[in-house]
């Protein structure tokens, strides 16, 4: 498999990062409106075809291949030629964008008064930025941000403007469409729209691939794309999806490129934005429609103090390396060109392996705040935390981190409660230092009970945005902790039992966490490495053995985990107590909700995480790829076909890990007698 | 006396057609003499051409003590001339140095020829049936190799791999049935030689042969045998040269119109063998087309067709296994081919485009409309900035002034960029009117894609570059810089894509296999056919600093075959596969196409007599 070599031999701890600078020091400084007026020119890509965004429109209308296909779908679905050219231009209109460079300066004075406002620092590493406009000039460029914010986008392109660098053009969900005069406004500064979904419309992928690699093969302007899909409410990263990026590396396949580079970038929010948004959809409250009048009244968050960001540009990753011994780019030679194929199975495990590394380089570049540290230990202690244990644990957790390769911006110059206490006050919605003891801050109600509905849900909006920062850092953890848990479980150090255990739970849990496909070993072998090398492990010859000083960190690794073991437990009881004949697909997360709520509410669970719907669509996506439960189709309604027995098994098998209650009172003595 | 008679032989060089009877006289006295083993007294051409290069030994470029370049000798048009402005393309694009000199061996050293493995009772019936032949190391060196890059190098550093243990020079086909019979008899293994102008290490004698090697030089069956005027053809021997055969059918009044670049020194029956491609293929076809009937001799017998019947549906056509064969199967011996009337008008024109993709365009309308002069061929810019350098002294301030105007007229009023425009090349050939017809629509074809009319001169100096090309590889061996050629042939719609990405895979191999200077990575579309177009690329490094500079070279050149396959390009459009791009084959023709071909050798050649391991 393709990812064997693309995993090798990494050692994160190793990784050297480069230094940032923030950009909004010199907005500070000087003319905000010099600035979004000034001289603009950008290097641009050597083998550029100039052309203007109308253009490109013809172009794409007139290609071999959206000819192609308007043919055939005129001949499907008796049309005339005429009548499917003028939709696949209409489709086109939808879609295309406008980049003028007047737009551009208006949201280079607008954003930079914006960002002034909301933001200490917006800081970018310059030698990413270096490397970055190397990429340009050489070859087309795919740009693929993380997706935690609506800022992502503006900011992309906000700092590529700020640095004389090309200007992306931007693929956006049809969402933005809706707003007035907004989503012509984005359309101008580069955003082309695609729809959510369109799966068998044949035309309108026609249309769309073939815009994405005119631009690409013409190289008009780089690339910007999510790999994730969307914005990640969790703050973990997404499973990737692979669509767009298949389209963008086609050209490669088929030799109309030399090479194309793709750039993966961390983008880190010390703040969210729409932190308690996020947690609310969780829990079922319906997302705002985007709207203008919407956004208008969001302007109130510009009084609020969102910290500092981080923008990391990592190393531009060549398709042409990538693939090289992988895929036989001469499969394409018999067909002409023009004509779509899908791809074989063999390319579809490439760029699936690709998107994965790509996460996984996004990931590891990201930048985790103090904060983040603070709200892992707040988590593990519902029911708060002494002022002082917190400071020592995080300071204990900030070495483990360290120790795991963590890119972590703790000021080294502060003391360490300083550096808390500044970060527990950035976070002063979520929580409060009363009487020397940290707690979560819930939203009281007006009246005095404490075990209504409504005090449940306000305390989940609570934990669910604290585990938003806790999830950043948990790809530092995911693979260690599978081990930890593994260790419990197995109840016998023999390496290979301990692999097995590792890699149920793996499978299990590989729709949570970036886990990439066919990467076990590795994964295993990784997290070994790691846990050895903080002195929690030893690696014997066929065992693999808890160190005397490795308790702390492999009762704290499973501790991590266990919200999510619990989460996964509830919903496999849920499948196999509550569950009436037919559950439709769509109602299943409102019922395991309810089921959880009750649970929660009648004092039988106490994990509040479990009621996050991210968690609970997860388990479910990973006991249909188990095989526990079958999606029937049925016209337009999807049912859900529950094998119980399997289903059952699961929870026991899950079940056994529960050893983790006991550790976490253990770990925390451990800890507090240091 | 004999020495005399040597000497004659010597100095009348290749015009004496010596008739067969007198050298079998000579041959007669010599054995008489019994001197030695060697026979070495025909007119042959390596007195005359360099033993560790290309071409004419008086034919030779060369830095003077102005440090200006300078091509020797008086064969060519560009003989006694110099070129000023050689000295800075070489300079400025190989980052080469006139003061960093790397000269070859100046002559052969004999003692590391190693000593000939002789099947003494082969070589007595040899000789007893007549056949001349030597084991002199000269000779046998001579025809060890071909012209790639390795083994030239190799040669120029004195050193000698594997040779053939003895050369036999057949004097007619029933020469070579007995040489057949006796190797089959022997199991000696027999290499055939032609003109010695291969590109795919065919030559090369395989080092895990361990039975005696015979080299099989065609170059004394060079005879037109007949000249038929009412069906066209004519039937020849086939070690005759390319060059000789045109000019003796021009004396008659006819042509083949088979020109390979190579056709100076390149045999007949090496076309065949290679399935070759000329030049003015537009017009008289490639060799597959040119061919009536060949004769050749395998280990099983002679194999030819019984009628001269210009096309036959017989079940696949025998010519198919013979063409192409490389030496692997027999040795061609007599083949009848087309011939033409001299054209009565010739003419030469060029066209310069504002970049590549439109010249390549324009190649393209011109294919479709099947409207394609005797020759078209399209220089990218960097050839275009090299043919550039080979421009001779101006003798008069007038042309200089009339070049001058020419550029600024390309340059600021069409607004060519230098750095993009390319050239293409043509060759008209037929009645003077419909030259000028033919001329008048390819020229009007070529406004529509932005070409203009550049003149004559140009077009005949890019045909010039392709016969002195080889001469010039030498002259950077000498300040060292290694370079080779290499082809492919590709569907018209990924002619682009093909070219743009094996330059720049040269460019990043060199890069990444750390050679100092970017290198010389160039290509031209050299012929345009209904369903594409073949394309040769020119590449060259400085190669200052690198221990194993041929390791590099012949890496560089292997990613660039990859990528020319992973491109949709073929494995050779007409260098052939030999034992240089033999790794490819099975990807090439399939493992059934492999199969069939591995059958043929199988039933033609059961002992591996012809062993040169070509192909398969």
């Amino acid at each position: 498999m393709a990812s064997k070599s693309l995993y090798s031999g990494r050692d994160p701890v190793l990784k050297k990062r480069d230094d940032f600078e923030d950009v909004l020091e010199e907005r500070r400084n000087s003319s905000d409106l010099r600035y979004a007026l000034r001289c603009y020119t950008p290097a641009l890509y050597k083998g550029l075809v100039p052309c203007k965004a109308s253009m490109l429109k013809s172009i794409v209308l007139q290609s071999d291949s959206l000819q192609y296909v308007v043919g055939q779908v005129s001949a499907e679905c008796g049309e005339s030629r005429e009548a499917v050219q003028e939709e696949a231009a209409l489709l086109l209109e939808e879609m295309a964008h406008r980049l003028q460079l007047g737009t551009i300066r208006f949201f280079a004075f607008t954003l930079s008064k914006a960002f002034k406002a909301l933001f200490r620092g917006v800081c970018v590493n310059e030698e990413g930025i270096q490397r970055l406009q190397q990429a340009i000039q050489e070859h087309p460029v795919v740009l693929l941000p993380s997706h935690r914010s609506y800022m992502d986008f503006l900011m992309m392109s906000y700092i590529l403007y700020t640095y004389d660098l090309a200007l992306p053009v931007i693929a956006a969900g049809m969402d933005f469409i809706s707003m007035k005069f907004v989503g012509e406004m984005l359309r101008m500064s580069g955003a082309f729209f695609i729809r959510r979904s369109f799966g068998g419309d044949k035309l309108y992928w026609a249309v769309f691939s073939e815009y994405v690699k005119t631009m690409l093969r013409n190289g008009y302007a780089p690339i910007e794309f999510f790999l994730e899909g969307t914005r990640s409410r969790t703050g973990k990263s997404l499973t990737p999806k692979t669509g767009l990026l298949n389209i963008v590396m086609e050209p490669f396949f088929k030799g109309e490129v030399f090479d194309v580079n793709l750039v993966p970038v961390s983008i880190s929010y010390e703040r969210i934005l729409e932190e308690s948004l996020y947690a609310r959809e969780l829990l079922g409250v319906p997302k705002p429609k985007e709207s203008t009048s919407g956004l208008l009244k969001a302007r109130r968050i510009l009084s609020e103090d969102y910290g500092s960001m981080h923008v990391y540009f990592g190393h531009p990753v060549s398709i042409r390396s990538l693939a090289q011994g992988h895929i036989s780019r001469s499969q394409h030679n018999l067909l002409p060109r023009h004509i779509p194929q899908k791809p074989t199975a063999d390319t579809q495990a490439f760029v699936n392996d690709t998107a994965f590394r790509l996460v996984r380089l996004q990931e590891e570049n990201m930048v985790l705040k103090p904060w983040v540290l603070l709200a892992t230990l707040l988590l593990q202690n519902p029911d708060g935390m002494d002022l002082s244990t917190l400071t020592e644990q995080a300071d204990w957790l900030r070495r483990l981190a360290l120790a795991f390769g963590a890119f972590l911006d703790w000021p080294d110059h502060e003391p360490c409660s300083k550096v808390i206490s500044s970060s527990l006050a950035l976070h002063k919605n979520l929580v409060c230092v009363s009487g020397g003891r940290v707690r979560l801050v819930v939203e009281e109600l007006p009246g005095a009970e404490s075990a209504t509905e409504e005090a449940g849900f306000n305390r989940a909006v609570s934990v669910l945005s604290c585990a938003s920062y806790r999830n950043q850092i948990l790809h530092l953890f995911v693979r260690p902790a599978l081990i930890a848990v593994a260790m419990q479980t197995a109840n016998c150090s023999r390496k290979d039992e301990v692999f097995n255990c590792f890699n149920f739970l793996r499978n299990v849990f590989s729709n949570e966490f970036i886990l990439c496909p066919g990467a076990a070993v590795q994964d295993f072998e990784e997290a070994c490495y790691l846990l050895g090398k903080c002195g929690a492990v030893q690696e014997l010859q066929q065992d693999l053995v808890m160190s005397q000083s490795g308790q702390t960190t492999l009762a704290f690794l499973c501790s991590v985990l266990d919200p999510f073991l619990q989460g996964y437990q509830v919903v496999c009881r849920y499948l196999c107590e509550e569950l009436e004949e037919n559950l439709l697909e769509n109602k299943f997360v409102p019922a395991v909700r309810s089921f959880t709520l009750q649970l929660i509410l009648s004092g039988s669970l106490k994990c509040y995480e479990a009621l996050s719907s991210d968690l609970q669509k997860n388990a479910l996506a990973a006991l249909i790829r188990l095989k526990a439960v079958r999606r029937v189709k049925a016209g337009d309604q999807v049912t859900l076909k529950v094998n119980k027995i399997a289903v059952n098994s699961l929870e026991d098998t899950l079940g056994k890990t529960n050893v983790q209650h006991i550790n976490i009172y253990l770990y925390s003595s451990l800890l507090n007698n240091k | 006396m004999f020495l005399k008679i040597i000497h004659a032989c010597k100095t009348s060089k290749r015009k004496v057609q010596l008739s067969f009877c007198c050298m079998r006289s000579i041959l007669s006295l010599s054995l008489s003499l019994s001197l030695s083993l060697s026979y070495f007294f025909f007119p042959f051409r390596h007195d005359i051409m360099k033993w560790n290069g290309w071409g004419y030994s008086d034919s030779r470029f060369l830095f003077n003590k102005k440090g200006q370049a300078e091509f020797t000798g008086k064969r060519y048009r560009l003989s006694g001339l110099i070129l000023p402005s050689l000295k800075d393309w070489f300079e400025g694009t190989f980052g080469a140095n006139l003061q960093h000199k790397s000269p070859a061996t100046p002559a052969l050293n004999v003692s590391a020829v190693p000593p000939p493995n002789l099947n003494e009772s082969f070589v007595e019936e040899l000789k007893a049936a007549g056949v001349a032949l030597s084991q002199e190391p000269e000779d046998r060196v001579f025809r060890s190799h071909g012209h790639c890059l390795h083994e030239i190098f190799a040669l120029r550093e004195g050193r000698i791999s594997r040779v053939p243990d003895l050369v036999v020079w057949p004097s007619c086909h029933n020469d070579v049935v007995k040489i057949v019979e006796l190797a089959c008899k022997h199991n000696v293994c027999l290499i055939p030689y032609g003109g010695g102008t291969s590109v795919s290490s065919a030559l090369e004698c395989p080092p895990e042969e361990t039975r005696s090697i015979v080299s099989l030089d065609t170059s004394q069956m060079n005879r037109i045998l007949w000249i038929d005027e009412k069906n066209l053809t004519a039937h020849v021997e086939a070690g005759i040269i390319g060059q000789d055969l045109e000019r003796q059918l021009n004396e008659s009044g006819y042509c083949t119109g088979h020109e390979p670049d190579s056709m100076e020194f390149s045999s007949l029956g090496g076309w065949v063998a290679t399935r070759a491609s000329g030049m003015k293929k537009n017009i008289y076809g490639n060799i597959e087309d040119l061919v009536v009937h060949i004769k050749m001799v395998t280990p099983r017998g002679v194999i030819e067709k019984s009628c001269q019947g210009p096309r036959m549906s017989t079940g696949p056509d025998i010519h198919h296994f013979i063409m192409g064969s490389e030496g692997t199967l027999g040795v061609v011996t007599e083949v009848t081919m087309k011939i033409r009337p001299v054209p009565e008008y010739q003419k030469y024109g060029s066209i310069v485009f504002p970049n590549f993709q439109q010249g390549v365009a324009c190649l393209r309308e011109v294919a479709k409309q099947r409207c394609a002069p005797a020759s078209i061929r399209l220089m990218d810019n960097e050839q275009f900035q090299f043919g550039h350098a080979l421009k001779p002294q101006v003798s008069s301030i007038f042309t200089s002034f009339l070049d001058g105007l020419k550029k600024f007229y390309i340059t600021k009023f069409k607004g060519f960029d230098p750095h993009h425009l390319c050239v293409a090349t043509l060759l008209f050939e037929g009645d003077r009117e419909k030259v000028l017809q033919h001329e008048k629509q390819v020229y009007d074809i070529a406004a529509k894609f932005g070409g203009l009319a550049a003149g004559e001169d140009n077009g005949q100096r890019g045909y010039m570059l392709t016969f002195v090309i080889a001469y010039l590889r030498d002259l950077g061996m000498d300040y060292y810089v290694i370079g080779e050629s290499f082809e492919t042939s590709v569907p018209w719609d990924r002619v682009l894509d093909l070219c743009r990405n094996v330059k720049e895979r040269i460019v990043r191999e060199c890069k990444e296999r750390g050679v100092q200077f970017p290198p010389l990575s160039t290509c031209r579309v050299t012929q345009t056919y209904d369903a594409g177009a073949c394309v040769y690329f020119y590449f060259a490094f400085n190669y200052r600093g690198l221990s194993d500079p041929i390791h590099v070279y012949e890496n560089v050149e292997h990613a660039a075959r990859e990528e020319i396959l992973a491109n949709g390009g073929s494995l050779s459009h007409h260098h052939g596969v030999g034992k240089l791009r033999k790794e490819w084959m099975k990807e090439a023709v399939s493992t059934v196409g492999l199969g069939m071909l591995k059958s043929v050798k199988e039933y033609v050649d059961p002992s591996n007599i012809f062993g040169n391991r070509n192909l398969l």
